[in-house]
């Protein structure tokens, strides 16, 4: 019997493999693509900036990092608005999170549509509408003088205020949504048990909702931050040019001196960076669940 | 007992005790929308500096956009690079979402994060190595190499929305129709993909914006005649604030409506 089974086992097993390997093959076409026109080149790219002018290789292009001012300043501006971004989008959809979870879901959805109406409306159409709004003769102007609220136009746009406020009007939805979903799914009678136990409602608050809406808040803080590492539009539109944020000097690095060996150290810094930053958080959640380990 | 006084939570606080909070969340949500609805009255006003509520009605700004060929011929290579990366997008990025749900291999997770990087790096990154590769095979202002770099980029959002459907659709039904007789790709086509098809057209609609919207790469890779609307739209607003532009954003925020909302009334069908 066993002399007229194994073969057939091994039969299927070979047969098996190769379904395996014929489903995996769905992804080639994909896997191909990407790998073409994003790892090619992003690679390329890596190894350029190895290279000095004469294709040899040296570190200069990092090295000049370190000695030009105007790239430690590229950088820091970088971080500086993406922390600010970071920290109002937190103050602001924090609350709208808070209030949007505690309505009736027909309500919150309806709320929700304008959180999400912005979030598929062109990111360029957005930041126009910014421009329209906040340049010299805009609304805002216009309507703040005529209200008394200030006598001469203020200078809110082509600078580091415009930036911010178009930008903050990018990523909010982008914090809005995974704050909203973490509170959504905090249990009631978890409070209702603070509550009884005798907590304020500001107790409560602090002591049992805030730290289980914090895993929440911080996937959300993340992606906020590590998005606006990479801002290339804002910045040059509201910016009006005196915003330059690393992504901007890469492309005037590109466009105006054709420097390609500077932009791609540039690019693979900000990529390390990010993925660095990406890595830390991932580990640090990792640890937040293992310290709260029976919570959820 | 007014609605100020009555208890809006299981820790007892009133309405009243967080009026501030319902005006602040009300105030976050009008910056949220304001914005972007404020443009399309403003795009009917004759006047230059787009005044808010429009003096005199005109559709100046529209005839202008739709009598420059300039713009139109960004307008029909927005819509082309669009649909064809839709098409793309869609097909690549539902097959391997398939291949990698069904196959179920140790190395799936790795494939699956490859897919994903055009998520995770920096857009500025990806625009300037595409542009350099791209000048090397003379691929630059090409129609082709416009929708190859968009298929990249829309190919994770597409593989991500049928992903999720393929993990609540039953499997068995699949393998029910094959111990029936039909091969598996028949048995895909006339069980699987009727059924998590609503989630594969708003992973192309999702698609489409993807590419349509895209601002990045096509400032690098697209121009002369294959320039797209969003390289067209930015080039004019880093020179000035043409209103032009208030009719086109008021024409994309209508057409990104509509699309979501065709994509809305097909998710809700796939509840039922």
């Amino acid at each position: 019997m066993s002399n007229v089974a194994e073969p057939n086992a091994a039969n299927l097993r070979r047969d098996a493999l190769i379904e395996r390997l014929a489903l995996v093959s769905l992804t080639g076409p994909a896997l191909l693509l990407v790998a073409t026109v994003m790892l090619v080149p992003v690679g390329w790219l890596f190894w350029l900036s190895f290279l000095n002018d004469a294709g040899g290789f040296s570190l200069e292009h990092y090295l000049r990092m370190l000695s030009q001012p105007s790239y430690e300043r590229a950088f820091r501006a970088t971080f500086e608005i993406s922390f600010i971004t970071t920290a109002i989008c937190i103050l602001l959809g924090y609350p709208l999170a808070y209030v949007l979870s505690q309505l009736p879901r027909r309500a919150a959805n309806i709320c929700m549509i304008a959180v999400m109406l912005p979030f598929w409306t062109s990111l360029l159409v957005r930041t126009y509408a910014w421009l329209v709004l906040l340049q010299r003769q805009g609304i805002i102007n216009t309507w703040g003088i005529k209200l008394g609220l200030w006598d001469a136009p203020l200078a809110l746009v082509h600078n580091l205020n415009g930036t911010l406020i178009g930008m903050v009007h990018i990523m909010l939805p982008f914090l809005v949504l995974p704050v909203y979903a973490s509170m959504r799914a905090i249990n009631p009678d978890y409070l209702k048990a603070a509550a009884n136990l005798g907590a304020s409602p500001t107790r409560a608050f602090w002591l049992v909702f805030l730290p289980l809406s914090l895993p929440g808040l911080l996937a959300g803080a993340l992606i906020v931050f590590i998005l606006c590492l990479g801002f290339y539009v804002t910045p040059a539109v509201l910016g009006g040019g005196k915003i330059t944020m690393v992504a901007n000097r890469i492309a005037t690095d590109i466009e105006l001196f054709f420097n390609w060996g500077a932009a791609s150290s540039l690019g693979v810094v900000l990529f390390i960076l990010t993925s660095m930053i990406l890595y830390v958080a991932s580990r640090l959640a990792k640890l937040d669940r293992l310290l709260g380990g029976g919570e959820a | 007992m007014g609605w100020l006084d009555r208890v809006a939570t299981d820790t007892q606080i009133t309405h009243g005790g967080r009026l501030w909070l319902y005006v602040l969340s009300g105030l976050i949500l009008l910056f949220l929308i304001l914005p972007t609805l404020i443009v399309i009255p403003m795009s009917f006003s004759e006047s230059q500096y787009l005044e808010f509520p429009p003096q005199v009605w005109s559709l100046r700004w529209y005839r202008n956009y739709f009598n420059s060929t300039a713009w139109m011929q960004a307008t029909a290579t927005s819509f082309k690079a669009g649909i064809l990366t839709m098409i793309v997008a869609t097909i690549l990025g539902t097959m391997a979402a398939y291949g990698l749900h069904t196959a179920r291999v140790r190395f799936s997770g790795l494939i699956f994060g490859i897919l994903l990087t055009p998520i995770i790096v920096p857009v500025i990154l990806v625009g300037i190595g595409v542009f350099y590769v791209y000048v090397k095979i003379k691929l630059v202002n090409s129609m082709f190499g416009i929708v190859l770099a968009h298929s990249m980029l829309a190919i994770p959002i597409v593989m991500m929305v049928v992903s999720s459907a393929l993990k609540s659709f039953d499997m068995n039904q699949e393998l029910v129709a094959r111990s029936l007789g039909a091969s598996r790709v028949r048995a895909f086509f006339i069980v699987t993909l009727p059924q998590i098809r609503f989630s594969v057209v708003s992973g192309a609609i999702l698609a489409f914006l993807t590419s349509f919207d895209e601002v990045i790469v096509s400032l690098f890779v697209s121009g002369g005649q294959n320039s797209t609307l969003t390289r067209n739209m930015f080039n004019a607003l880093r020179d000035q604030i043409d209103p032009t532009i208030a009719a086109i954003s008021t024409l994309v925020v209508i057409l990104t409506s509509l699309l979501l909302a065709i994509s809305q009334i097909f998710g809700k069908k796939t509840d039922q």
